[in-house]
Parts: C-alpha cells; sequence; structure tokens
C-alpha cells in the first residue's frame, strides 16, 4: 500500500477499521461500510485503490456473484492474491472495501452492479469486462435496460485496451459488447428470451432458429463465437471439448462457468488447469448450499426476477416438493408484477409452499396457472410438512437473506 | 354458463371462443403485462366461455376482428417504435372504430393518444384513438396507487403500482378512469381514460390482477352480463386486494 497517496491509505485504514467494527457489533458481513466512509474521505480511492492491478469487472442481470467466485477460483491457478468483493456487494463502496482489503494482490475479480458499470470501468481501468445477461429487474428503481445496454456500449467504447467477454446468445449484451475494441464471443446461451424480441440497433423483430439470432431488417446479427456452452461441454477457443461436471446445479451455471473460462484464457490460464477449480465450488454466498432440517435436507436457491427463476426451475429435481418465498422491500423492488412474466405450470407436479410477506401475491398468480399449493409461515412449516426426504427452496433476494438466518446462516 | 349476449368482433360472428389480442408483446411487454392477459383468459373460462390469446408481434398485421386488444408498456424507443409500426398497420385503428375492446396500459395507454413524450421529451404522434395528449413530466411516479373509480363505472376502488414519467390531459369526450387518493397518476389527481370501449390505465400490477372488477368489465362488453364468481380464486384475490389497500392506506 506504500504507492498510494497519504489521503487515500488514511481512508483505506478508516474504512477498513469501520468494516470490522460493523462485523464484530453483527451489523453485516462488514463488506461495504468501510468502503462507504473511505470514498467520504477520498472520492478518488476506487481509481487509487485500482491503480496497477489487473482487473475483471463482471456484470449483468443474473450470475454476477456466482461467475465472480469462479473466475476468482480460475484465477487461483496463477498463484497470486485476488482481491474480490465474492457477497455481492458490488456498488462503489463495496468495490472499494474488497480492494482496501486486499491492498497487495495484483489481480481484483469485481462483481459490478449494472448501473456503475460505466462510472467503474472509468475509475479501475479494467482488463477484462465480463458481459453475463441483461434483462428485467426490479424496474421500480433500476434504470430500462434498453438505456442500461446503451451506457454500456458506450462505456466500452471508450475504453481503449480493455477486453471484453461477452455472451453472444443475447442480443442486448451483443449489441452492448460489440462497440468494444477487443470482444471474446461466447455462447453462453439465453432462455430467457421476453426482453430481447427486438433488435437493440433498429427495432425490428429478431429472427432466431438454431444458428442464433439476426435482424430481419438491418445487419445486426449474433457475431461468430470463439466458446461454446454445449450441453454439459465446454468446447473452448482452440476447438478442445471437455465436461464442465460442475458441482454447483442448472443450465445457467453452465453458462456462468464457460464464461469463466474465456475470461481465465484471457490471463493465460488454461481450460484444463481451470477446470478443476471451478468443481470445487459448491456453494456460492448461501445460494445452492445443501442443510439438513429435522431430518430433511434442505436446498436453497436465490431467484431475484424472471429470468432468475426460469433458471431456477431448471435446477428443480423432479417432483421435489418446493417452497417458494417472496418479499418486496427495497432490496427486492417493491413491485411484484414480475411474478406474472413466470410460468409456473411446470410445479404442477410437485407439491408447493409459498411464505414471503408478498405470499399472496403468489397465491394470486398459481391459482391462475392452477398450481396446487400451499401457505407456510415460514420455512420450518414447510420442512415439517414435507412427506419425503428433501425441499427445495426459491426466494427472492431478502425472503431469502431470512431464510438463510432462520436456517442458521449457513454458507 | 347459460346463453351469453353476443356482440362485436369473432364473439359476435357467432364464434365461441373469444379472442384476446396482445399487440406487439415483442415491444410492449414490461412488468406483469402477461398477468392482465392470463387473468382475462381465467376469468371468462371459469364461466365456460372459451377464450384464446392472439399474440401479434410488430413483425406481423394486427388483425382486426380481435374481441378484446391488450397494449403493455415499455421503454421510450419500443414505444415510438410500436406507435409508428401501429399507424402504418392501422388495424387497431379499425379494431377500435367497429368498437372492439382495447385496454392499454402505461406506454400502450399513453400511445392510443394523439401524442406522447419521446425519450428527450419531443412529441410523437399517436393512434389517435383517444383524445387525449400526454408529456413528460418532471418526475418518475413509482409505487403503489390507490384510485376511487369513476362512478359511472360502478368498481370497487383501484389498487395497482405504478412506474411512469407520463402526465397526460384528457380531451372533452374522455372520462377519467379513476380519481387518484394516493399516488401520481395522470397527474392532475385523476387516474386513466376511458370512453366507450377503450380504456386505458398507467397502473400495473397487474392491474386486471388486483382489480378483477375491472376485468370483467371488459369481459362483459363483449360478452354480456356475467355470473359472479366465488371460488378459491375469488378468496386469494380478495384478500390481496385488502392487504395492498391496507398497505397504501397505512403509509399512505
Amino acid at each position: 500500500m506504500g504507492k498510494l497517496p497519504m489521503r487515500a491509505r488514511l481512508a483505506t485504514t478508516l474504512g477498513g477499521a469501520a468494516g470490522t467494527v460493523s462485523r464484530l457489533a453483527g451489523r453485516g458481513d462488514g463488506s461495504v461500510i468501510g468502503g462507504v466512509i473511505g470514498l467520504r474521505l477520498e472520492p478518488d480511492l476506487l481509481a487509487l485503490l485500482s491503480a496497477g492491478r489487473r482487473i475483471v469487472l463482471v456484470t449483468g442481470t443474473n450470475g454476477k456473484t456466482t461467475t465472480t467466485r469462479l473466475i476468482t477460483a480460475a484465477l487461483g491457478s496463477l498463484g497470486q492474491d485476488v482481491a474480490s468483493n465474492a457477497f455481492g456487494a458490488n456498488m462503489e463502496a463495496g468495490l472499494a472495501a474488497a480492494l482496501g482489503r486486499a491492498p497487495d494482490a495484483p489481480l481484483a475479480v469485481l462483481e459490478t452492479d449494472e448501473r456503475y458499470l460505466p462510472a467503474v470501468i472509468k475509475a479501475t481501468k479494467p482488463r477484462v469486462v465480463t458481459l453475463l445477461n441483461l434483462s428485467r429487474d426490479q424496474m421500480d428503481r433500476a434504470a430500462e435496460i434498453w438505456l442500461v445496454a446503451r451506457r454500456w456500449r458506450e462505456a466500452l467504447a471508450a475504453a481503449r485496451g480493455c477486453w471484453v467477454v461477452a455472451n453472444a446468445d443475447d442480443p442486448l449484451i451483443a449489441w452492448a459488447a460489440s462497440a468494444a475494441e477487443h470482444v471474446v464471443w461466447v455462447a453462453a446461451g439465453q432462455r430467457w428470451r421476453e426482453d430481447s424480441w427486438c433488435c437493440a440497433e433498429c427495432g425490428s423483430h429478431l429472427l432466431r432458429d438454431e444458428l442464433g439470432w439476426r435482424c430481419g431488417e438491418c445487419a445486426f446479427r449474433r457475431p461468430a463465437t470463439r466458446w461454446v456452452l454445449d450441453g454439459d461441454r465446454v468446447i473452448d477457443s482452440a476447438g478442445r471439448i471437455s465436461d464442465l461436471s460442475l458441482s454447483l446445479p442448472g443450465r445457467a451455471n453452465r453458462s456462468n462457468a464457460v464464461v469463466a473460462l474465456a475470461v481465465a484464457e484471457v490471463f493465460g490460464v488454461e481450460t484444463a488447469q481451470a477446470l478443476p477449480r471451478l468443481r470445487e465450488v459448491a456453494s456460492v454466498a448461501g445460494r445452492y448450499t445443501r442443510l439438513a432440517r429435522h431430518g430433511r435436507e434442505v436446498r436453497l436457491l436465490l431467484a431475484k426476477n424472471p429470468a432468475g427463476w426460469l433458471e431456477a426451475f431448471d435446477v428443480l429435481a423432479p417432483g421435489t416438493p418446493v417452497l417458494l418465498a417472496v418479499n418486496a422491500q427495497g432490496p427486492d423492488g417493491k413491485d411484484t408484477s414480475w411474478l406474472w412474466d413466470v410460468d409456473y405450470r411446470v410445479l404442477r407436479d410437485r407439491p408447493v409452499f409459498v411464505s414471503g410477506e408478498r405470499r399472496l401475491d403468489l397465491a394470486v398468480r398459481l391459482e391462475a396457472d392452477q398450481v396446487a399449493f400451499s401457505l407456510a409461515d415460514g420455512v420450518d412449516e414447510a420442512v415439517d410438512q414435507v412427506e419425503g426426504t428433501s425441499l427445495d427452496v426459491i426466494a427472492n433476494y431478502t425472503a431469502f437473506q431470512q431464510i438463510r438466518v432462520a436456517l442458521g446462516r449457513a454458507d | 354458463m347459460a346463453e351469453v349476449p353476443r356482440r362485436r368482433g369473432a364473439h359476435e360472428r357467432g364464434e365461441s371462443t373469444l379472442r384476446l389480442v396482445w399487440v406487439y408483446p415483442d415491444l410492449l411487454s414490461t412488468y406483469g403485462d402477461r398477468g392482465n392477459l392470463l387473468i382475462l383468459q381465467r376469468r371468462a373460462r371459469l364461466r365456460g366461455i372459451d377464450a384464446e390469446q392472439v399474440l401479434v408481434n410488430a413483425d406481423r398485421p394486427v388483425p382486426r376482428q380481435g374481441d378484446i386488444y391488450l397494449l403493455g408498456g415499455g421503454e421510450d424507443l419500443p414505444q415510438i417504435l410500436a406507435a409508428r409500426r401501429l399507424r402504418s398497420d392501422g388495424g387497431l385503428r379499425s379494431a377500435a372504430e367497429r368498437g372492439a375492446v382495447i385496454f392499454a396500459v402505461c406506454a400502450g395507454y399513453q400511445l392510443i393518444g394523439t401524442e406522447f413524450g419521446g425519450e428527450e421529451g419531443q412529441p410523437v404522434a399517436g393512434l389517435e384513438i383517444l383524445d387525449m395528449r400526454s408529456t413528460r413530466g418532471e418526475r418518475r411516479g413509482v409505487g403503489e396507487i390507490l384510485a376511487e373509480v369513476n362512478p359511472a363505472l360502478g368498481l370497487p376502488r383501484l389498487t395497482g403500482f405504478e412506474n411512469h414519467q407520463g402526465v397526460t390531459e384528457r380531451g372533452p369526450g374522455v372520462a377519467a378512469l379513476a380519481r387518484v387518493l394516493t399516488g401520481v397518476g395522470n397527474g392532475d389527481g385523476t387516474e386513466g381514460a376511458w370512453a366507450g370501449r377503450v380504456l386505458g390505465t398507467y397502473l400495473h400490477g397487474p392491474v386486471l390482477v388486483r382489480n378483477p372488477g375491472l376485468a370483467d368489465l371488459l369481459l362483459s362488453w363483449v360478452a354480456g352480463p356475467l355470473a359472479p364468481l366465488a371460488g378459491r380464486e375469488e378468496h386469494w384475490t380478495q384478500l390481496l386486494r385488502d392487504q395492498r389497500v391496507t398497505a397504501v392506506t397505512a403509509t399512505g
């Protein structure tokens, strides 16, 4: 930290102390407060803390935290320290705090909130920007996604020398990334298409077939890809095929893993080195955790928006009872309308429980899809009613945190 | 369900299936707009009336023989594109002239008027189905909204969620859908617009889910008087309505 100017050093020290106090006081995991205090003392703190490091930014609507974790794991094979905001504190303060906690790490993998990406690109001058996907999410407080894509596009066009690793199967992502100087295109797939029926360039209807998507009227089309997710396998940039065999479940995580492998390659880490490390990741900040409760196995899945719920359904074991929990506090978005963008009919084959502060919204939604359900006051009430041996839980942000606390804050 | 009087559209021509036409789901569909379609279909079927969804993307002509046309919300650019395409297509306009039911939300609501504000606030030509004009307001209205419905419609209070920056002025031939109790709505203390069988609102929620009376009103305009529902579905809906109204009045 010797190279930091005096004020930045002071800001980092005081911020770090505040983080420790916050943790000791049980006020949280201390990953934000330090950054908040540091930035107040030194507004350029993020830029100062980034100087001289090789930085990866990870953004998108879904999969940020998991992909950040996977990239961090892959880069671990370089044998150097990697700074990371592993618990999802993804605004400027969280990023500054993560860098401040690891002053000597030459590498950093930073999950970045979609709205802050342009400012964070400016401040951190990243080596790689990772773009996963873009879809409707918490629209009562987030910007409209076409607008987000436009801002990314402008920021990436101005970031000379930066590499972008982007999902070519998401048309909005492709549009944003195509303005960048260097892009590694990844065929990472796209299940949720409700926000990308139209061309971001000209607004016309997009045509889709097995080869991908293209605009029916202008020249905008899916770029050719260097990396491909093919079922449970990855085809890397040299055309080699490897089984992913991840511990993390679901298509979305296979997609995140292929993106992580492409990022690792920018740093000279080959798939054969990176993959064993990706396979070791079994849960991420409490997500996908399996834990025992009253003689049953409970598995926790976080899903915060329609695209996330669609991917969560993909992870469910057939016939296994499921608890759905929805809140509408600030971090969740106060508008629950998005429940109507999810198709719940796939749940007709299993017992369904609903809980959370907005369980009545879920009840009306499930009734309209003719999915039988029962109300549960909390996770334990659902666990106790399960006849089999396991229960899957899908919850949105604060509902997920409440359930984690009820189950003893499992990681 | 016994005989229902048959009115205009496919239903009127003796076809037994109600055609619910969702106009441009590829351009105009944001949070929960699909819910309005689902709940109209569900509430029709619960009365033994068959109803089919007709999704019409922006690269297809809008069919002229639908019974109920739905328009959803959207960002500025898709809204402008949708207005341009719908003007040149002409299908929705002629359906409106024929007396079809049109129900439009948010961006869709603005574009059935004569003019609305574009991404820089510039005026953009609407479909001129209703005599009303929307502009871009100073601030975004975001949050729960509660409103007293126009007494001529005979419905309970309207509950929903709004998220828009529009200000809408109605011409003399267009009534307000409701009077705002909590929230922003059109910006002049009223919310939404209503003329004949055309109804528009800023409310998401989705509004027909939270306000089943409004859904039934639209259905009754094409299918005649409807028997009340009393099953589980109505039970949950009523509980949800009560919870949302209480939440708004407690904090408002």
